[in-house]
């Protein structure tokens, strides 16, 4: 497992990291004082997530130096997977149908949630 | 100074308890005697060389085990005290504090610091070895992996001692767990003491994963790789893909007890229940990850012992690969009864009665394998029968726990006791004491004992059916999980349930003393093949030579050393002999690891500057290996054929 030091300036590492670093730091301004509607925010946040992923991956994780695409292939699907499943599996099971309406309770608040959410 | 006397008696160590000086007395005692012994024989250079620098995956693999024993120890002996207290009503051994301690601990160390450990130091050992590799793809990653969660462990097991132990459930939910319920270190020894284990288990996913998957024998298709491998695979997946929610979760509520944030606590538009989501997320794929193993070491034996190839090994393949997708879709079926609308219940109810079908098909295809097969009953095939019908009881009832409305009554009763301990023990532990016995010719050069082995299987395996089975029935009766006084009702089945906790201690007593007993009375190995295997591991010599193969066989369908075997093939041709090239050893995995330990601790106690301390340490630590050219070494053709040729000695 030789490795080889490759020679001259790593140009694409410095990018990244700084990108990686200007995009944190927006995302926590987004959040803390941007003063923006909460949607935004989220959205905001979300579109700043998928751009430091490519970032993550292109930059530093040899996405497009291999030789092994059909693996990649698999583990990308798996990771997207997984990563929708957390976050609107989460969203889900936390807010819709959930009854925060804990006096009397029952089915028929249950119900009446339910609508106040789809709409 | 009298000041920080009172700190360190008041709160620092765990004082007013009598079992607990009983405990520091024993741990002090041993620490003795184990630096007297180390001094005496003159064994430190020796323990440094050979053990706590290694980077070879089969010593590595050793150390997980024996800890994993050690844990499996601790944990039963908290497990013990909790029968002793739930014997009778009105039993005074623990005060309610103290049992709640006493669970938490227990659930933790046997799912993250035994289970786990365990299984991977299995796969440590042997997954290089059926796949006709050398070493894994990151050595030095791997002893990182190991000495992170050997610190981990050490961290959270001190916590009874100084400190005080968590005390908020092996899930740790908030706010029970939060800041205000539950100030000071305990809780913080919990998260902690997961998170540097953590680091580990995910690195040994990465390493696992890249290795089956780039390092494999030329000829060794996927379609070749023995079960076990493949089971070990997946369990990677899952492990590479959740354990990254159990860190971030972690980091969250550590966030949130040290620095005063609001993830998860009552007030500040904190969601708690977002705690026990997470938990979830990466709980129950975890689940899979102490199965999914086991499920590969009886589908080993159980060939090997019935002489048979695997029935179905396609369909096990497949199944599988499901599991891997289902187990991240099923996690709400752990709090139902949060009052989720009717849509998530009902959609979780499905999923989880979705994923006992590849379970089931995994049992006819063990069922399939023995079917006309000339069954031996030696030790390891006696555990991997008896977890065929005691697996399935604990899946049937798992089954049962997932229809959401039926949950609302079994839910946090000894039902779902009896259910996990069902699916752990018969599945985990069994699985763990099959494995070992299996490959501890490999490994150590001689056989366990078969009288003392089956002595010890019979009383384990009794003893937990007694134990266990009652508890179906005292969850039906309505007592609770958690709870530290029994009602005068539950008293026969209580009383039947610690009888079999007694046996199971003789059968774990016994299994101890067969690893001594063998140790200096079971004939030699003197070749490398104990059992008539089928896989590659059972091609090398015994003692394994550290560079693994001496050439490298090529694979030419399932069941390769079958093969080899039926060709007169071995791992050793004298023309092909070349230099191999292997990693160098290295002090930094354990070193840098003890950094980790060191600022751990210090946020623990909440000491920010020792915590900056060890982070520096860890970081200086990274910083050398980074700047570390050293691509390790060659073993010389003569070396090669002189430790073949001596191994190779007794054979024909
Ligand atoms: C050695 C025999 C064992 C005995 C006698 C035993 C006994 C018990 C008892 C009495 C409880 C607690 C109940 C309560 O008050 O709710 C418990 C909880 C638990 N056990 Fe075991 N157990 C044993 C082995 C194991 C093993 C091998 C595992 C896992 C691999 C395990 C995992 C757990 C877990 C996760 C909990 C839940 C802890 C919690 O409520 O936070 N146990 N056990
Ligand atoms: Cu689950």
């Amino acid at each position: 497992m030789s490795s080889e030091h490759s020679e001259g300036f790593p140009k694409k590492h410095i990018v990244g990291f700084i990108a990686s670093i200007v995009l944190t730091i927006v995302a926590a301004w987004a959040a803390l004082s941007s003063g923006l509607p909460t949607p935004w925010i989220i959205t905001a946040i979300m579109v700043l997530a998928v751009i430091q992923a490519c970032i993550q991956l292109f930059m530093f994780m040899h996405m497009t130096e291999t030789d092994s695409g059909g693996i990649q292939v698999g583990n990308m699907l798996q990771a997207f997977f997984v990563a929708a499943v957390v976050v609107a599996g989460s969203i889900w099971t936390m807010s819709f149908g959930y009854s925060h309406n804990h006096d009397g309770g029952g089915n028929d608040a249950e119900m009446e949630n339910h609508e106040d959410m789809d709409h | 100074m009298e000041n920080f006397i009172n700190f360190l008696v008041d709160d620092f160590f765990v004082t007013g308890e009598p079992l607990i000086y009983g405990a520091m007395v024993s741990m002090a005692l041993v620490s003795i005697a184990i630096v007297f012994v180390l001094t005496y024989f003159k064994k430190w250079g020796y323990l440094w060389r050979e053990w706590l620098t290694t980077v070879d995956h089969k010593k590595i693999g050793i150390m997980y085990i024996i800890a994993a024993i050690a844990m499996l120890f601790r944990g039963g002996v908290d497990g013990l005290m909790m029968r002793i207290q739930l014997t009778l009503p009105g039993m005074e051994f623990l005060d309610s504090q103290h049992y709640n301690e006493v669970f938490t601990t227990h659930g933790t160390i046997m799912i993250i610091f035994m289970a786990m450990p365990f299984l991977i130091g299995l796969m440590n050992y042997i997954i290089p070895l059926q796949i006709g590799a050398r070493d894994v793809a990151f050595p030095f990653l791997n002893a990182v992996s190991f000495w992170s969660f050997a610190f981990g462990a050490l961290l959270f097991n001190i916590s009874f001692v100084i400190g005080g132990s968590p005390d908020a459930g092996w899930t740790n939910y908030a706010p029970m767990a939060g800041e205000n319920l539950n100030p000071g270190p305990s809780q913080n020894y919990y998260l902690m003491g997961l998170q540097v284990a953590g680091i580990g288990t995910l690195a040994t996913g990465i390493n696992f994963l890249v290795t089956i998957l780039k390092m494999r024998a030329p000829g060794m298709k996927m379609m070749r790789l023995p079960i076990f491998t493949w089971s070990s695979l997946i369990t990677s997946i899952i492990i590479v893909f959740a354990f990254p929610i159990l860190t971030v979760a972690l980091a969250l509520m550590t966030v949130d007890r040290i620095f005063g944030s609001h993830f998860f606590t009552l007030t500040g538009e904190g969601m708690p229940m977002m705690w026990a989501n997470l938990f979830w997320l990466w709980g129950h794929p975890e689940v899979y990850i102490v199965i999914l193993p086991a499920f590969g070491i009886f589908s080993e034996v159980i060939s090997t012992f019935a002489r048979k190839q695997l029935f179905g090994y396609k369909a096990m393949v497949i199944s599988m690969v499901i599991i891997a997708g289902l187990s991240f879709v099923v996690w709400v079926h752990h709090f139902f009864t949060m009052g989720s609308g009717a849509a998530v219940n009902s959609f979780f109810s499905v999923t989880t009665m979705l994923i006992a079908v590849p379970t089931g098909v995994k049992i006819f295809n063990w069922l399939g394998t023995m079917y006309k097969g000339r069954i031996r009953f030696d030790t390891p095939m006696l555990w991997s029968l008896a977890f065929i019908p005691c697996f399935v009881i604990g899946g049937v009832t798992g089954v049962m726990l997932a229809m959401a409305a039926a949950d609302y009554q079994y839910h946090n009763t000894y039902f779902l006791v009896a259910h996990f301990h069902y699916v752990l023990i018969a599945g985990t532990v069994f699985g763990c004491f099959a494995g070992l016995t299996f490959w501890y010719p490999k490994m150590f050069g001689h056989k366990m004992n078969e009288k003392l082995g089956k002595i010890s299987f019979w009383f384990f395996m009794i003893g937990f059916n007694v134990c266990f089975l009652p508890m179906y029935f005292l969850g039906f009766a309505g007592m609770p999980r958690r709870t530290y006084t029994i009602e005068p009702e539950w008293m026969p089945l209580s009383v039947t349930a610690s009888v079999g906790a007694a046996l199971m201690a003789i059968g774990f007593a016994v299994f101890v003393y067969n690893i001594y007993y063998s140790f200096r009375y079971s004939p030699r190995e003197t070749q490398g093949d104990a059992w008539d295997g089928r896989a590659l591991e059972w091609a090398t010599t015994t003692p394994v030579p550290y560079y693994n193969f001496a050439t490298v066989p090529k694979i030419e369908g399932p069941e390769a050393y079958w093969i080899m075997k039926s060709k007169g093939e071995t791992t050793y041709d004298k023309e092909k002999v070349e230099p191999i090239h292997m990693p160098s050893d290295s002090g930094i995995p354990f070193i840098m690891m003890a950094f980790m330990f060191v600022g751990s601790f210090g946020l623990v106690w909440e000491w920010i500057w020792m915590a900056i301390a060890g982070l520096i340490g860890v970081l200086v630590c990274m910083f050398i290996r980074s700047f570390d050219y050293d691509d390790g070494f060659h073993v010389s053709v003569e070396e090669i054929k002189e430790t073949e040729e001596k191994a190779r000695g007794g054979e024909k």
